[in-house]
């Protein structure tokens, strides 16, 4: 029976058909899905790794042993997981490894949009891209046989719009797959130079023929019709092709690297233009015109964002509906911002009060470097706050990093904040380290980790102890404080900061969407008292609101949850426990 | 021509639940025997941002956005998306929107003004727009949080989808001890077009 599932459930599915028996990742949007959907099936193992590289490494460790792995991660997490990855090129399998990279064109929940089908040309590995969810089950499953026949690592490369769109999927049965022997082949597993010489030259001989099977393989097809225009693509364009362009030839590429020159060069020769659709990088594009074929892509497509139906509509047949009633330049934006009761918001006040200047991370967090908090000064990738507030600290001096503090998640201080950590021990930095402790991986949608003390199955498994762990690296000054006790927290930051030693402060709190907030306690604005001085605005929080006629604030009760912030806030004693 | 495909684009702000109403909205589609995709927002829009979910049911879909200019229906759980996402819906379109106003952090904060008649706007460029008390409703039926519901069943009203199957996929998809208030806010959200 057919029925809907999301790309990212597919392919769970499809690796489970396949037989695989382990699956890893690191939570990460558009990824997260993948394993969590995974974990659910019987008599396989999965696991939350602290980072993308360990969990690439277990899953190398996991096909070496024999089994069938799958490894998922968003597309900067494969940068994380970058170094074994292009070794693991060398070795190839014994159990068939299917590493999936969920691209974010338009950045809907993320830093960059690196386009990771380049990994395919740089590490020297097949990558297939599904159109949607069928395709995701499918290419999952072969993934695993072209990882075995061609002992290579397989990325499944897929975008956020298939892995966040439901379309229907024909499940197959679970095929019976035998965990393969082990027998120890140093040549072969054991990257010394002597051995991954030999080991480059079967990458190449792979290459050669994995192009081979390009040119005849099921992945890649061409449905000839009107030869006016012939359009090559892959992924979720293909169907934003087939609704914008009917009746156009199309090549349809599954497979993206290596591609398939022949079928390429038969396509090109009956269609008399031919056009590449391909969202972030021109990688087909620029392979195409370096075999001397005339081929139109990125001079019409930009390089930027995700792809449209209308897009392909206004490029190709010069129609346009942008701003058709001509009413969406005059909506305010709604930017995504913290929620009612978060305890972060009370930490991105003071941080601002204090003017201090903040080296930020990646989480819920990185929401407080929005107006009105603004109160993050960079934000690079997952755990870079920390070496960012050692660099400028050594470009400025000791005085500079009494001014200064990093802020980091405690999932992402476990993904990669213990090592920069070490780093201003060893090399004696002064800087105050915030760790933003709410018990969870919250933006990813509330998955656990090391120091959650719970296993990707809810299983309990021993807690990692932040505070042991901080003071066993050096920190000698670590404080924890509750980040919704004002007071407590700014003076921990004034001591820390004062002194010219590494310091931690934990600011410990259960994410306000896990653990509603303790109080039940409503809270009013009394219009004698309040001012309208709009301090109590500036925390960000849709629980308080402002009436701009009677210039008062105003509690916003379907919203507000009773965290008791903005009364530690106003000066004027304004908002009151609505006794009851 | 006519169109082969119906396009539904349910709009708010992220919280207030167009992830459910989506999938008690493809369930039913599937039930009904149609292709049916859904497109999703997941990650950082959910914290209150604006989020847009689609749907499209037919013989055959395609891509699983919505054309600018093409959706029949246009279900806004909050005035101000409603009007964020007007160039989705065709002209001939229907747009429903909830009698709901949450401001944006640049209204909050009274950067900007919150645009008082945005649905007269709407109204004055797609004629076809009802503007419903859905939260309201809701809170009789005995939670405001099921609103979304209640624009579900006026959905299904003016889409014509089947009561039993819409029915069964509430049932599958609410939490268990919210049910019946669910079933009566989307008859409430029928009633509606029926009178």
């Amino acid at each position: 029976m057919k029925r809907l599932m999301i790309g990212n459930e597919a392919i769970a599915r499809g690796a489970y058909e396949a037989g695989a028996t382990v699956a890893t990742a690191y939570p990460g949007t558009p990824s997260t899905e993948i394993v969590s959907s995974f974990a659910k099936f019987d008599g396989v193992y999965a696991e939350w790794s602290p980072n993308e590289k360990v969990a690439l490494e277990v899953g190398i460790g996991a096909s070496i042993g024999g089994a069938r792995i799958l490894v998922a991660m968003k597309h900067v997490g494969v940068n994380v997981a970058a170094d074994p990855l292009y070794t693991f090129a060398y070795t190839g399998v014994n159990g068939g490894l299917v590493l999936v990279s969920a691209d974010d064109p338009g950045m809907h929940s993320s830093q960059n949009e690196q386009d990771n089908r380049g990994y395919g040309k740089f590490a020297k590995i097949p990558v297939l891209e599904p159109t949607d969810s069928q395709e995701a089950l499918e290419f999952c499953k072969m993934g695993f046989d072209i990882s075995e026949k061609f002992d290579t690592p397989v990325m499944l490369r897929i975008t956020t719009r298939l892995a966040h769109s439901q379309t229907m999927v024909e499940t197959g049965e679970k095929e019976e797959y035998e965990v393969k022997g082990y027998k120890k082949n140093a040549p072969k597993y054991v990257m010394l130079p002597a051995n991954a010489r030999g080991r480059h030259v079967e990458v190449e001989k792979r290459m050669l023929e994995l192009k081979e099977y390009a040119e005849s393989s099921e992945l890649n097809w061409i449905e000839l019709a009107d030869t006016k225009i012939g359009i090559i693509t892959s992924g979720v364009p293909y169907q934003y092709v087939k609704e914008a362009m009917p009746g156009v030839s199309i090549l349809k590429l599954g497979m993206v690297n290596p591609l398939p020159e022949t079928l390429i060069k038969e396509f090109a020769q009956k269609v008399d233009r031919l056009v590449v659709i391909e969202e972030l990088e021109p990688v087909i594009e620029e392979q195409i015109k370096s075999w001397g074929i005339q081929v139109e892509g990125k001079e019409l497509f930009s390089l930027l964002g995700e792809y449209s139906p209308e897009l392909i509509e206004k490029v190709l047949k010069g129609v346009n509906n942008e701003d058709m009633y001509g009413l969406v330049k005059e909506i305010p934006g709604r930017p995504p911002l913290l929620c009612p009761g978060c305890p972060h918001r009370g930490v991105f006040y003071t941080l601002r009060k204090m003017r201090l200047i903040v080296a930020g991370d990646i989480g819920c967090y990185t929401l407080g470097a929005l107006s009105p908090l603004d109160g993050i000064d960079t934000t690079i990738c997952m755990g870079a706050s920390i070496g960012t507030a050692m660099g400028m600290e050594k470009a400025r001096g000791e005085e500079f990093a009494e001014k200064m503090v990093a802020v980091i998640g405690d999932s992402t201080f476990v993904h990669s904040g213990i090592t920069p950590l070490i780093d201003i021990v060893y090399n004696q930095g002064t800087s105050t380290v915030l760790i933003l402790d709410n018990d969870t991986t919250a933006m990813t949608g509330h998955q656990e980790h090391p120091a959650t003390g719970k296993t990707i199955t809810s299983q309990p498994t021993r807690k990692l102890d932040l505070v042991a762990l901080v003071k066993s690296v050096g920190i000698e000054n670590v404080q924890v404080v509750d980040p919704l006790k004002l007071d407590e927290l700014q003076n921990a930051l004034k001591e820390e900061l004062g002194k010219r030693e590494p310091s931690v402060i934990i600011a410990k709190r259960p994410c306000a969407l896990i653990e509603r907030q303790p109080s039940g306690v409503k809270y009013y604005v009394d219009p004698e008292l309040c001012t309208g001085c709009k301090l109590c605005i500036r925390i960000g929080c849709t629980g308080i609101n402002f009436l701009d006629e009677e210039k008062i604030a105003v509690m916003n009760d379907n919203n507000c949850v009773g965290c008791g912030l903005c009364p530690q806030i106003c000066k004027f004693d304004a908002i009151k426990v609505l006794e009851v | 021509m006519s169109k082969q495909v119906t396009d539904i684009l349910i709009v708010g702000v992220g919280g207030q639940g167009t992830l459910l109403t989506s999938r008690i909205l493809a369930d039913v589609a599937v039930q009904m025997g149609y292709d049916v995709k859904v497109s999703e927002i997941h990650g950082m829009a959910q914290r209150g941002g604006s989020v847009v979910t689609q749907v499209r049911y037919g013989k055959k879909v395609y891509s699983p956005i919505i054309k600018k200019g093409d959706a029949d229906i246009l279900l806004a759980f909050e005035k101000l998306e409603a009007a964020r996402w007007l160039d989705y819906i065709k002209p001939d379109g229907m747009v429903i929107i909830n009698d709901e106003r949450v401001d944006p952090l640049p209204v909050m904060s009274g950067k900007v003004k919150y645009p008082e008649d945005i649905v007269d706007k709407i109204q004055n460029l797609i004629p076809n727009t009802r503007l419903i008390n859905a939260t309201e409703i809701a809170g009789q039926c005995g939670n405001a949080r099921a609103a979304n519901v209640v624009l579900v069943g006026v959905l299904a009203a003016v889409a014509g989808l089947p009561v039993k199957e819409m029915e069964s996929a509430i049932r599958a998809l609410v939490p268990e001890k919210a049910i019946n208030i669910n079933l009566k806010a989307f008859e409430e959200g029928m009633k509606i077009i029926a009178d």
